[in-house]
């Protein structure tokens, strides 16, 4: 009604008691920071996950003995001990016999070689890869110098390597050009015939990658063990067809009868995503529950300090009766002052939680975030918290009889 | 037909042990461009006449009728209007808002009837021209002495143009000299055509108006037109 007048008066009111009122802007400031910096710290992860997931690529798929964070229910390990490995032979059947993929790449793993050229020799924190043609594709590794791996090296066992563009860095002195210099991991020497361009990654650079065809690899390092299955779907439309296959392929390699689960496990991008809300919901209900005591406090705080107000000010209702205004302006004043107060700490609260939430971010190397969202919650809390505890304040003040109110010493 | 119209008007405070009976039959005409001192010592009434005139309170037996609306039928908003654009009051400790400037002071009456901020503004820099204090606007009242800070009030009385201004002790809070200067400005408000309603025990101060209406114990002890009244007594 009239708003002006009542931000006047509430800037007025704030500056004729500064320390009350920054113990009061302070108390709604704590829960809407905790609030806003919970929130971006979490988004800004959640978009950096979704952003190095992106190294799955999208509509693609992977397929595992067991999941990543399988585990947990009772008998889980009892139940999951005897799976058998997959195999290059059941990668090999899934190769050949899925229609509607894109690319279908088959992968082994080992972390943590060294790699040597003449006398630079790399820490042992290296990812070493056995992959098909399929591999680099789906793993989103684009070629920078050189080619990629291809089908004849596996078929002659070719000790040859692609390079990620870290452990380039790392061996190799700046903009020179390895592809065809020697390299060797534990003995064994590889011919570089590639190089993959630059990624970065969730944490840290991770390009440190030397990639061999899978075959070479086995020969080194031996068959036993369990291989991934990566497969990219054609488009958003085939993907789930495209996993009902792959998943048919193997149930029938691995003679999985009819009605029991799958002795394997599938995850794309969006199982990963979702299994990481799951996890941080707890973190979001949690906070959501702290904040929310932190605003019932900082609300019962204004309740407070509201009242008092109205006692200091009773001279100044009576006069303003006096001169006319209603009680429904009365009320409005008081309420637009209580609203105008946890707006104020709400708005200090977002400007630090945006900042503190960024700041780690930062600090963690992802990139900052301004979640609009939960900054509208935010804001919308605070005033939520300003009407429900300005109300009672409001109405004693507009119930003074002017009178007595003018009288009043 | 009379501004004011008050007719066997009553009113009692329930004070729990007792009932005061502050008013006990009152009746009364107050005529347009009439200046009226309401005399009595205190505890006569005279406060609670004021304060029902000024519909501030409500009568709680009889007839008041103001400018031909019968104020008992009024609930608080239509009362409050009334107070807003009819009644403008003076009051003995001036009654200003300590925060704010003189020219907020002045256009608060206008924020109630929802007049434009730029208007609110004209005229209320009009009003304050009008009392003397065209270079005081951006003072606040600390800033301000007694009698300035009296002339704010009165500013604040006039802008919204009332059908009266009701003055309770004026000059109470103020120097003899200052306030015959107020009192000079309540008379030319009056030869402006204005109707003044002024509450004082103040015999010097009554002088200036033109009837004198004295109350003893609630009840109107006399009601005289005053022979010649003062205007414009000198300083010295």
């Amino acid at each position: 009604m009239h708003l002006g007048e009542s931000i006047s008066t509430t800037w007025q009111t704030l500056r004729g008691n500064k320390l009350r009122a920054f113990l009061t802007l302070l108390s709604i400031a704590i829960g809407v920071f905790s609030i806003i910096f919970v929130m971006t710290s979490l988004g800004a992860l959640q978009n950096s996950i979704e952003g190095g997931l992106s190294a799955l690529g999208s509509n693609t798929f992977q397929v595992q003995k067991y999941a990543n964070n399988e585990g947990g229910g009772p008998g889980w390990h009892m139940r999951t001990r005897n799976r058998q490995d997959l195999t290059y032979a059941q990668g090999l059947k899934v190769l050949e016999g899925t229609t509607g993929a894109k690319h279908i790449g088959l992968e082994v793993w080992k972390f943590g070689v060294e790699v040597r050229w003449r006398n630079v020799k790399t820490n042992p924190d290296i990812f070493l890869a056995g992959e098909t043609p399929g591999g680099l594709p789906t793993n989103q590794w684009d070629i920078d110098l050189g080619r990629g791996i291809m089908q004849s090296d596996l078929d002659l066992n070719r000790k040859v390597v692609v390079l990620g563009s870290e452990l380039v860095r790392m061996l190799f002195p700046p903009s020179y050009n390895p592809v065809g210099k020697t390299v060797s991991v534990g003995g064994r020497r590889f011919k570089v015939i590639g190089t993959l361009e630059a990624k970065g990654g969730l944490f840290g650079n991770q390009d440190k990658y030397f990639i061999i065809p899978i075959t070479t690899f086995f020969e080194a390092y031996g068959r036993r063990r369990s291989i991934h299955i990566m497969v990219q779907a054609r488009s958003r439309e085939n993907f789930e067809q495209v996993q009902d296959e792959v998943i048919g392929i193997l149930r029938a390699a691995r003679d999985v009868p009819p009605g029991e689960e799958n002795d394997f496990a599938l995850f794309s991008n969006e199982s990963v995503i979702r299994q990481f809300n799951e996890a941080t919901g707890m973190v979001r209900i949690g906070t959501l529950a702290i904040a929310g005591v932190a605003l019932l406090a900082a609300g019962i705080g204004i309740m407070n300090i509201m009242l008092v107000s109205v006692t200091e000010r009773t001279r100044e209702i009576g006069i303003r009766k006096a001169v006319g205004a209603t009680r429904g302006s009365i009320v409005s004043q008081f309420l637009s002052e209580a609203v105008v107060i946890t707006i104020l700490g709400g708005l200090i609260g977002i400007v630090f939680g945006l900042l503190a939430g960024n700041i780690l971010a930062v600090a963690l190397e992802i990139d900052p975030v301004i979640q609009f969202g939960w900054i509208g919650f935010g804001i919308a809390a605070c005033v939520v918290v300003g009407v429900s505890f300005g109300t009672y304040p409001a109405w004693k003040a507009s119930n003074l009889d002017p009178i007595d109110a003018l009288h009043y010493e | 037909m009379p501004l004011i119209h008050i007719k066997d008007v009553v009113k009692t405070y329930d004070m729990g042990a007792e009932l005061v009976h502050a008013l006990s039959g009152v009746s009364l005409d107050i005529e347009e461009n009439e200046y009226v001192a309401i005399m009595g010592p205190s505890g006569s009434g005279k406060s609670t006449l004021m304060n029902v005139i000024g519909c501030l309170d409500t009568p709680t037996s009889g007839l008041y009728e103001f400018t031909d609306q019968n104020v008992g039928d009024l609930d608080d908003n239509e009362l409050a209007e009334i107070r807003n654009r009819k009644i403008g009051f003076v009051f003995q400790t001036f009654n200003l808002l300590p925060r704010s400037t003189a020219l907020h002071n002045v256009e608060l009456p206008l924020i109630y009837s929802g007049v434009t901020a730029q208007q609110r503004r004209e005229k209320a820099e009009q009003a304050l021209v009008s009392v003397g204090l065209g270079d005081r606007m951006t003072h606040k009242p600390n800033e301000l002495s007694g009698g300035q800070r009296q002339r704010v009030a009165i500013a604040r009385a006039l802008v919204n143009d009332p059908s009266i201004i009701l003055a309770d002790e004026p000059t109470g809070n103020l120097d003899s000299k200052t306030g015959i200067e107020i009192m000079q400005l309540l008379v030319d408000l009056h030869e402006k055509g204005n109707t003044i309603i002024l509450v004082t025990h103040e015999e010097d101060i009554a002088a200036h108006a033109h009837r004198i209406i004295r109350l003893f114990d609630g009840k109107i002890a006399s009601d005289e037109v005053v022979a010649e009244p003062l205007i414009y007594a000198k300083a010295e």
